[in-house]
């Protein structure tokens, strides 16, 4: 299997705050890798690095092979069309209904006439199971739903990687279980690469195939899920046993 | 000291900033092709909707105008050329000036508001994650409608000022309305209206980057919006009145 996703060396500084301090990771083509983390850790902040929405201080990021580090914004444009992201809160244009945010990407890329999109965006609307709600605002819609359709709006180019952000948090357990549901069948049915940053540990259980701990700026784990379950690192056993760790052993 | 030196550092990436984004939108406009569906939304939005301020600002600014000058100029005996003195004031500085501090503070407001939202709300990023042009999406269409609407709004403020000061002269100071209507043509050049409106290009303009460029950099939550919108208002005021100045000196040296 070949990597994807590299980053080699990554440092992030926000003022005083040094995020990412030297983070490194590979992701194979067609995995899934769950990042795991605390809040703040800057779990989002190396998404955000991956298609250009943030420059790294320092080290490099290679998509496909390609070093991308100090692409220009037409370079990002051309890996943005492979690599999609959906962002934590949905990130939906509240100026546009549910069927135009889908579309937003295919129109403004012009890649297919408007009968096109049409089909495109209806089937990836029923894939979300929501169809019927093509012609709301997204202020009508639930915080499940606005998930849902950012997460159609991110398939609907058919990316070869996608960046999920906190693809369940704030969700009921069966809603978060039909996303995880969907993740899956985005790896299975279309051999998509995902990239998901999450701190819940029942959705990295279903989802993962390796693991990675984000801990004070750096990659503090890196295995499978079952190599995570029995790693001796203090904070990734708090992690997934839903316990704060003594003191002596963090 | 330290933290003037920051207030001054901060101050320079603000500049630098700003001119970024003036020249990203210069490229921009003149590289990529015009969306007219969405400038003609602005121009509703920025332009019509911003009639009824025009129309009430301009009306008493005649009035009082009127007034004033009757005011003044009885004492040299000189009141009825009130018609001229009005026509003046208000194409040269009054309306352009004006007028631009009462839509700008609309606009401007409005649009540092709209896109600080998109801004923490993340719709900016998933504006270029999805293969779109943050400034060629959000800022041209408001930059092109507003800098096309503003110079019409003060045209029609010079018109509506005049009528105000027309109402006073012949209802309040006995003036003739036709010997009024005869002092205002004898003075206004079309000169006059042109450096008047010319000034207001700049100020629309300076406005609506302002404006875009603080939604941009909102930070936090509704206080960084709400925060970046009052800057807005009070940095896009002081810079129409100081420009202002520069503006008439370049324009009376032509």
């Amino acid at each position: 299997m070949e990597a994807f996703l590299e980053y080699r060396h990554i440092h992030k500084r926000f003022g005083d705050n040094h995020v990412l301090d030297g983070v490194s990771l590979t992701v194979m083509r067609g995995e899934t890798m769950v990042i795991l983390g605390g809040s703040g850790t800057g779990k989002s902040v190396l998404l955000k690095l991956t298609i250009g929405l943030l420059e790294p201080d320092k080290g490099h990021i290679l998509v496909e092979g390609n070093d991308v580090t100090s692409a220009r914004e037409a370079e990002w444009m051309e890996v943005r069309k492979h690599v999609s992201y959906m962002f934590q809160w949905g990130a939906l244009f509240d100026s546009m209904s549910v069927y135009d945010n889908v579309a937003f990407p295919l129109r403004e890329r012009k890649l297919c006439g408007e009968a096109d999109v049409e089909g495109r965006v209806m089937e990836k609307l029923s894939l979300v199971g929501l169809e019927a709600a093509k012609d709301l605002s997204p202020s009508d819609l639930s915080g499940g739903m606005r998930k849902r359709v950012a997460l159609a709006r991110s398939i609907v180019m058919e990316p070869r990687c996608i960046l999920y952000d906190e693809p369940t948090s704030g969700l009921d357990p069966i809603t978060s279980d039909s996303i995880n549901r969907l993740i899956k069948r985005m790896q299975s049915v279309l051999g998509v690469t995902s990239v998901v940053v999450t701190h819940d540990i029942q959705s990295m259980f279903r989802v993962a195939d390796r693991v990675a701990f984000l801990y004070k700026g750096k990659m503090a784990f890196v295995g499978t899920p079952e190599e995570a379950r029995s790693a001796d690192h203090p904070m990734l056993r708090g992690f997934i046993e839903g316990r704060e760790p003594n003191e002596s052993e963090s | 000291m330290d933290w003037r030196r920051m207030r001054i550092v901060g101050g320079f990436e603000y500049l630098g900033g700003l001119t970024l984004l003036a020249r990203e939108t210069a490229r921009s406009a003149a590289t990529s092709a015009w969306d007219w569906g969405d400038i003609l939304y602005q121009l509703d939005l920025l332009g019509v909707q911003s009639f009824t301020i025009v129309l009430i600002t301009a009306v008493f600014m005649g009035m009082v105008l009127a007034l004033q000058t009757a005011y003044a100029l009885s004492a040299f005996g000189a009141k009825l050329y009130v018609g001229g003195v009005v026509a003046l004031s208000m194409t040269r500085e009054l309306a352009p000036v004006l007028i631009s501090l009462m839509v700008g503070g609309r606009v401007g407001a409005g649009i540092t508001a709209e896109i600080g939202s998109m801004k923490v709300t993340e719709q900016i990023d998933a504006l270029r994650a999805l293969g779109a042009n943050p400034v060629k999406k959000l800022v041209i269409p408001r930059l092109v409608a507003f800098v096309l609407a503003l110079p019409v709004l003060v045209l029609l403020a010079n018109a509506l000022g005049i009528l105000g000061g027309y109402l006073i002269s012949s209802f309040s100071l006995q003036i003739s309305g036709r010997f009024y209507i005869t002092q205002v043509f004898k003075l206004l050049k079309f000169s006059d209206l042109i450096s008047g409106m010319g000034k207001t290009v700049f100020f629309a303009a300076f406005i609506t980057l302002i404006g875009c460029y603080n939604g941009m950099n909102a930070k936090g939550g509704a206080d960084g919006v709400g925060r970046a919108t009052t800057d807005t208002v009070v940095l896009s005021s002081i810079v129409v009145l100081i420009s202002d100045f520069f503006l008439t000196k370049l324009f009376l040296a032509l």
